[in-house]
């Protein structure tokens, strides 16, 4: 029981992960796949800062009288990957803006039935 | 041009022009009490652009791009990455590592704020420039010529 | 996060991902994270959702109807899920101070921070100054997608192509 109690933030990370991943392969809409994949991202970024976490500690600020911080480590590395998630979805967006006026369309079995480059 | 004065437009105008200037003194806020609260370059950078971002949605794309021109926004997304990189050559040309912020001024702490505060308002310029940028070219791509 | 795959309004599908963005920013708060919580209620639900409704209104809004389901999408999530959950056995509790992950680099950071770098934010010092090197190569990836951006979408149309 203490196993379930441990780990749970890991399985609700795993669930939301997976309906992301659901969201990349499965649906057909271009824009509908980029919002799977920063879903997919947002997840990881919990499980990270989950793992960060220590019992009665409190936020990474360095002050009077107290003892137990966060670790700040994950918490910088997750940073980073914030601000480069969006940098890709926005040159993800441009893209998807240029295909749809080239093929007139944002679905993927329309554009591969136009590309036709099988 | 600017978008005629409609009754139903009247008050998003007046709430925008209220909200504007607080939301770019919290952006300098932010930038530069990152050291001693939660802030810093990124998060500063990011608000200011969301400013300029709420400015052209209400008075329109015209006339928020004859402040924030295209000229201008290249530049400053290029001065900030300057900025980063010549703090890091000041490190080495004074005998230490890249980016070892000890050696940049005459005592060691000294050294470490001069280096932190460039380079959070480094990161706050070109983030800036670079969400607007991005912004600018989205919001003009519907416009038909 | 189940509606999100069955929508077909994709203004509301942009719209529940700005309130799950939203979600796991005050997740960060209660897991006193309080500069990731910033950094993402300002680019999650701010940018990303505003990219993505400024693509809405350039391309569709609602999503075609799939002729064919296929059930192997489901199978590979699955299986993959289960994988995952299997590897999950191993590893630490949640919140637990003895944990591999906060014993070395972290405590020394958490140590000598006040010493040799001043600064009271633990997560600024790392960033900026024990790893600044990797905060370069960040910058450098936005510049990047800016310039991408520009190139892709800045120049106006030449006339004859809607």
């Amino acid at each position: 029981m203490s196993v379930l109690i441990g780990h749970y933030n890991y399985w609700i990370v795993i669930f939301l992960m997976m309906a992301g991943l659901y969201v990349v392969i499965a649906q057909g809409n271009l824009v509908k796949k980029i919002v799977g994949l920063n879903i997919f991202q947002a997840s990881v970024f919990i499980l990270f800062i989950s793992m960060g976490k220590i019992g009665g500690d409190t936020a990474p600020i360095i002050k009077q009288g107290v003892s137990l911080y966060s670790n700040p480590l994950p918490q910088v590395l997750i940073l980073t990957a914030i601000v480069v998630g969006v940098a890709t979805t926005a040159l993800a967006l441009a893209l998807v803006v240029r295909i749809n006026e080239a093929y007139r369309s944002v679905e993927e079995d329309e554009i591969h039935e136009q590309d036709q480059s099988f | 041009m600017r978008p005629p004065i409609q009754p139903h437009n009247l008050v998003l105008r007046i709430a925008a022009k209220m909200l504007i200037p607080p939301i770019l003194m919290f952006a300098l806020y932010v930038q530069f009490h990152g050291e001693t609260g939660p802030g810093g370059g990124f998060q500063a950078g990011v608000i200011f652009a969301s400013a300029f971002v709420l400015y052209a949605l209400v008075f329109g794309v015209g006339l928020a791009r004859a402040v924030a021109t295209e000229r201008l926004l290249r530049v400053l997304a290029s001065l900030g990455m300057l900025l980063y990189i010549t703090v890091g050559m000041a490190s080495l040309f004074s005998g230490a590592n890249f980016l070892d912020y000890d050696v940049l001024a005459q005592e060691r702490m000294e050294g470490q704020h001069l280096g932190i505060f460039l380079t959070e308002l480094s990161i706050g310029i070109t983030v800036a420039a670079v969400m607007m940028m991005i912004f600018f070219s989205f919001a003009e791509r519907g416009v038909r010529p | 996060m189940l509606a999100v795959i069955r929508l077909r309004n994709l203004f509301a599908v942009v719209m529940l991902f700005g309130i799950y963005s939203f979600l796991a920013a005050a997740l960060f708060v209660t897991l006193n994270a309080v500069d990731v919580a910033f950094t993402e209620a300002a680019v999650g639900a701010g940018i990303a959702t505003f990219l993505m409704l400024s693509t809405l209104a350039l391309t569709v809004r609602r999503e075609k109807l799939r002729r064919k389901r296929s059930v192997i999408p489901l199978l590979v999530v699955t299986s993959i899920g289960a994988t995952l959950v299997y590897g999950t056995f191993d590893m630490p509790y949640f919140s637990d101070p003895s944990a591999p992950l906060h014993s070395h680099v972290a405590r020394h950071y958490i140590e000598s921070s006040t010493a040799e770098v001043g600064v009271p934010n633990l997560v600024t010092a790392v960033l900026t100054s024990y790893r600044g090197y990797d905060t370069l190569g960040e910058l450098t990836v936005i510049f990047t997608a800016g310039i991408g951006v520009l190139a892709l979408l800045g120049y106006r149309k030449r006339g004859g192509k809607r």
